[in-house]
């Protein structure tokens, strides 16, 4: 087997408080499908036949009684981490060590993307590289948010990223949080690649091709928890480290007066396969070379490689803020060709639907409602003379005659009375909002979900 | 044709028969032989049983010979029309102005009554065994045939892209073999237009799921590393790909009912076929491919499965040792009594070969230097020069272009090759014909190295009957920001061609250097003969 699949389902989704407190994070639904769907299906298209999905305890009971997970045809492994949120994607992959028996591909559930897997999965192959990512251009939402208040800054977190001239080679990661006084880039990465582009405007989807022997490597070091935070920051300062860079293994034994994780990369040095002099050989006639002007061979000699895909077109999108959830409802559905309409919901022939509008399951829409450019969830009664427009209106809710929904984000079970008007609310889980309530930019959410001070 | 069809008897119909089972498609010659004996046969059979029906055999006879006219043009067709033909026993004809001598008829007669009796009984035989027995007694009787008579040879590596026949025939057997079919791409010189042109940007793994399953992983990479160039050079390839297969055959277990020896070159037969459509196979792939195929069919039934892969996979390490490490030595010891000091030596790209043997040279202190010429698109000459001067020889480093200017200076001419082929010409990097032709006009002698397992037994006198064909987007450049090939697909009477290699006639080679020793152009059929008995 050449690649497994991981499924990493236990995040929190941090970032949006007020649509997670009742759902979690990989069971909102996107489009009227649960998010956790997308990068499954990612993955089937593809043609993996398992995967392994670390999540919750609550998430799996929630899965196994959502219809849409029903039509997922692999086979998923579920296995189940505690939810207090102290284990992160790394600690993770370390509690499924036993599992592994191959290289990995590490999902996050929040992704939704149509890219080419095969272009991050062939660098891997090709280069017989230790990890390979996927980043793309990040996007810059327009839609109002609610509940946002005025322009939201993003400099605060930029990722810089370095990529060589073809843009494959990863040379340098870090967040501009950890940078403090300025960036600075070691002489020995700048003496083999002279040539480095830096890019800020980059998101990171998420998606990790991670070779075994870092999987190993993970279960000696305990004090690596996140992936993105720490394994790859390290991975990618690694390949330029002096140790990864002596081309006889013997010499490692006189590394291990370093620090102890540096000792450490003996594992991943000894990646090499059993014909190790094979492949030697067959890289020594080979004419080739990833980089000219200076005397070096190819890869500089170095055996630990991570390479980059950056996709600029194309769909890829991290749902982990308000903002790119309410994109991505409007976006995902376009991916996959399925009605509009779902057969069971009863829409009487006096409404008006856009094209651009899906309705669930079970759903009842009464005449003289106008519904454009939303998504409506399963189980939704919609009462006459109401007009939505722009919102996401997840299930089981009940809106009352008369309402005007603008731009709104009506999470499950809630119940907004007759003659309510809301532009760009976000009404909480099971809330309700009292007939003829005029609300503007506000999320209501239960008194008990807010924060304490 | 007609005698020596008649007189060859059984050999020829077993040979036919065989193939015909086997699903091979059958040569013009031999198709014309079945039908002239089947003729024969049928002949024979009438005169037995009844003389009257004379005139219908005639008009039989010539809707038979119309049939051979018209399917000639549809050489595809035949098998699907033949397959049937002998079991049934159809349409009587007969000979008689072709076949009339009246004493080579009583012995023919007698062949013919014995082939006759040969058929039944192979008929009845297939249909109580099945083809599960098929196989297994005609590989044996395969090898004493090829002795008493010569097969006719059918070239694999004949190409024929602009035939639609021959691409279905390769789509079906991509597709019984579950390997996607990689698309052309780009308009083809009309000279080129038999043979295949990919795309870097399209590669196969495209239409292949993640994670492979139907290919193993490590062919998987080698695809992907020889589509994309990182793997390439006639030694490196073949090193690669013995290596991948050393991995498959670890990885691999034998199914129950099945034996080893059958069942592994089943399974390896995909995985060619895929690196072929990755990047068609080279000489010397071919060589090592039939090699294993070989040694893998020899190993004996009632070997145990570790054995037998711990065996293989030391046949593939001393083949390796043997035919590119040793055969390296050789060579370089060889080649050094050639290279006396003060010698400016002459190399074109980079061939594996070459630079090993300067680099030795280098070593056993020989003062020379290199004049390494380069040309594009792939500039591979950039890593020789790069190779030769990390150990510290003093190179010049021209463009193809100056070879002319620069030969008066030159004393030697040292050239890799991809492979020799059986006439003496050297297929090889293209631009190795243009300088060996400079070289001769220039009179400096022209020294070929090459390894005795890339010599080919197939016979080639121009460049174009079988090449290969790169991707053409490679020979569009940017300079200073513009790229003026950009739109080139846009413009109608524009076709960009880039060939990969090209061949050299032996007049323009002095000496091969090979680890036999220091042949001739001329003499590569005999090398080739007698690994042929040796083997």
């Amino acid at each position: 087997m050449e690649l497994q699949a991981v499924l990493m389902a236990a995040g929190g989704g941090s970032r949006m408080p007020d649509l997670t407190y009742n759902t979690p994070k990989p069971m909102l639904p996107v489009g009227n499908k649960p998010l956790m769907w997308y990068p499954l299906n990612l993955l089937e298209r593809v043609g993996f036949e398992e995967v392994i999905v670390i999540t919750t305890k609550e998430v799996h009971k929630m899965m196994s009684t959502d219809p849409k997970m029903k039509d997922v045809k692999m086979k998923l492994d579920v296995v189940c981490i505690q939810e207090d949120g102290d284990m992160g994607t790394a600690d993770a992959l370390r509690h499924i060590q036993q599992k592994i028996k191959t290289d990995v591909l590490v999902v996050s559930c929040d992704l939704i993307t149509d890219v080419a897997l095969h272009e991050v999965v062939d660098l891997f192959r090709a280069h017989n590289a230790t990890l390979a990512m996927l980043m793309s251009k990040a996007h810059e939402f327009t839609d109002t948010v609610p509940g946002q208040k005025g322009k939201k800054k993003t400099a605060e977190q930029r990722d810089f990223v370095g990529v060589d001239q073809s843009g494959k080679r990863l040379l340098f990661m870090a967040n501009e949080a950890d940078l403090e006084d300025g960036l600075s880039i070691r002489k020995s990465i700048m003496r083999k690649h002279p040539r480095m582009h830096i890019k800020t405007g980059l998101e990171d989807a998420h998606l990790y091709c991670l070779k075994k022997a870092v999987v190993d490597f993970l279960a000696d070091n305990k004090s690596i928890s996140s992936i993105r935070g720490e394994l790859v920051p390290y991975l990618v300062r690694k390949q330029f480290s002096k140790t990864t860079n002596s081309p006889k293994i013997k010499d490692d034994a006189e590394d291990q007066n370093q620090k102890t994780i540096d000792g450490s990369t003996n594992h991943e040095l000894l990646i090499s396969s059993r014909d190790e002099p094979l492949l030697q050989l067959a890289q020594e006639r080979s004419c080739w070379n990833d980089h000219r002007g200076d005397m070096s061979e190819a890869y500089h000699g170095g055996k630990l490689r991570c390479y980059v895909h950056i996709i600029d077109q194309g769909l890829c999108y991290r749902v982990n803020t308000l903002a790119a959830y309410i994109e991505a409802n409007r976006l995902a559905p376009k991916l996959f060709e399925e009605p509009a309409v779902h057969p069971s919901a009863v829409i009487s022939e006096r409404c008006q639907m856009g094209s651009d509008s899906i309705i669930g399951a079970l759903c009842q829409v009464a005449d003289k409602t106008s519904i454009k450019r939303s998504t409506i969830g399963n189980s939704t009664t919609v009462k006459e003379k109401v007009k939505v427009t722009n919102s996401i209106i997840m299930h089981g809710v009940t809106i009352e005659e008369g309402c005007n929904i603008q731009g709104c984000v009506i999470c499950s079970n809630a119940v907004i009375g007759r003659g309510a008007d809301l532009k760009y609310c976000l009404v909480g889980s099971g809330q309700q909002i009292e007939p003829e309530a005029e609300r503007t930019n506000e999320v209501i959410v239960g008194t008990d979900q807010l924060m304490e001070i | 044709m007609a005698d020596s069809g008649v007189t060859d008897g059984l050999c020829d119909t077993d040979d036919i028969e065989r193939s015909k089972t086997e699903g091979k498609e059958l040569t013009k010659e031999e198709k014309q032989r079945l039908r002239k004996e089947k003729k024969h046969q049928k002949k024979i059979k009438e005169k037995k049983d009844d003389a009257a029906s004379h005139e219908d055999e005639k008009k039989k006879k010539k809707k038979k010979e119309e049939k051979p006219v018209g399917a000639a043009s549809q050489p595809p067709t035949q098998p699907s029309q033949k397959a049937p033909a002998p079991a049934p026993v159809p349409v009587p004809a007969s000979e008689t102005p072709a076949l009339a001598d009246k004493p080579a008829k009583s012995k023919a007669d007698l062949k013919a009554e014995r082939r006759a009796r040969q058929e039944s009984e192979r008929a009845s035989k297939q249909g109580k065994k099945g083809d599960v027995g098929q196989p297994v007694p005609t590989s044996k009787p395969k090898a004493p045939p090829s002795e008493l008579q010569p097969v006719v040879k059918r070239l694999p590596e004949h190409v024929q892209v602009d035939n639609p026949d021959v691409l279905k025939k390769l789509a079906k057997k991509l597709e019984r073999q579950q390997i996607p079919l990689r698309s052309d791409y780009g308009y083809k010189v009309s000279l080129f237009s038999h043979l295949h042109q990919y795309s870097r940007k399209a590669p196969l793994t495209q239409q292949l799921g993640i994670p492979s399953t139907v290919i193993h992983p490590a062919i998987v990479r080698l695809g992907l590393q020889y589509s994309q160039g990182i793997v390439a050079g006639s030694n490196a390839r073949s090193v690669a790909l013995l290596h991948a297969f050393k991995q498959v055959i670890r990885d691999y277990t034998t199914p129950p009912n099945e034996e080893l020896s059958r069942d592994l070159v089943n399974k390896l037969k995909p995985y060619i076929s895929f690196l072929n459509q990755c990047r068609p196979l080279s000489a010397s792939m071919g060589n090592a491919i039939k090699y294993i195929k070989k040694e893998i069919s020899n190993i004996p039934s009632q070997c145990k499965e570790e054995e037998a892969k711990s065996k293989l996979l030391s046949c593939i390490e001393c083949y390796i040792n043997e035919k590119i490490i040793l055969a390296a030595k050789a060579i370089a010891k060889y080649s050094i009594e050639k290279i006396s000091d003060g010698d400016v030596i002459l190399v074109y790209g980079c061939s594996s070969l070459v630079n090993h043997i300067l680099c030795e040279a280098f070593e056993k202190k020989r003062k020379f230097r290199v004049i390494v010429v380069d040309s594009r698109p792939r500039l591979e000459g950039r890593e020789a020069l790069r190779r030769l001067v990390q150990r510290g020889i003093s190179c010049t480093y021209v463009l193809i272009s100056a070879v002319s200017y620069i030969l008066p200076e030159v004393s030697k001419v040292f050239l890799g090759a991809h492979a020799l082929l059986a006439n003496g010409y050297v297929m090889s990097r293209v631009g190795t014909s243009q300088i060996a032709l400079v070289a001769k006009a220039f009179n400096v002698p022209v020294l070929v190295c090459c390894e005795t397992y890339k010599f080919c037994e197939r016979v080639q006198t121009d460049s174009f009957v079988s090449n290969e064909l790169d991707d053409p987007d490679e020979l569009i450049v940017t300079r200073k920001g513009k790229t003026q090939l950009e739109h080139w697909q846009e413009v109608p009477s524009l076709g960009l061609l880039n060939l990969v290699y090209d061949v050299t006639p032996p007049d323009f080679v002095d000496l091969v250097i090979t680890d036999l020793g220091m042949i001739p152009c001329t003499s590569v059929p005999v090398v080739l003969r007698v690994k042929n008995v040796d083997q």
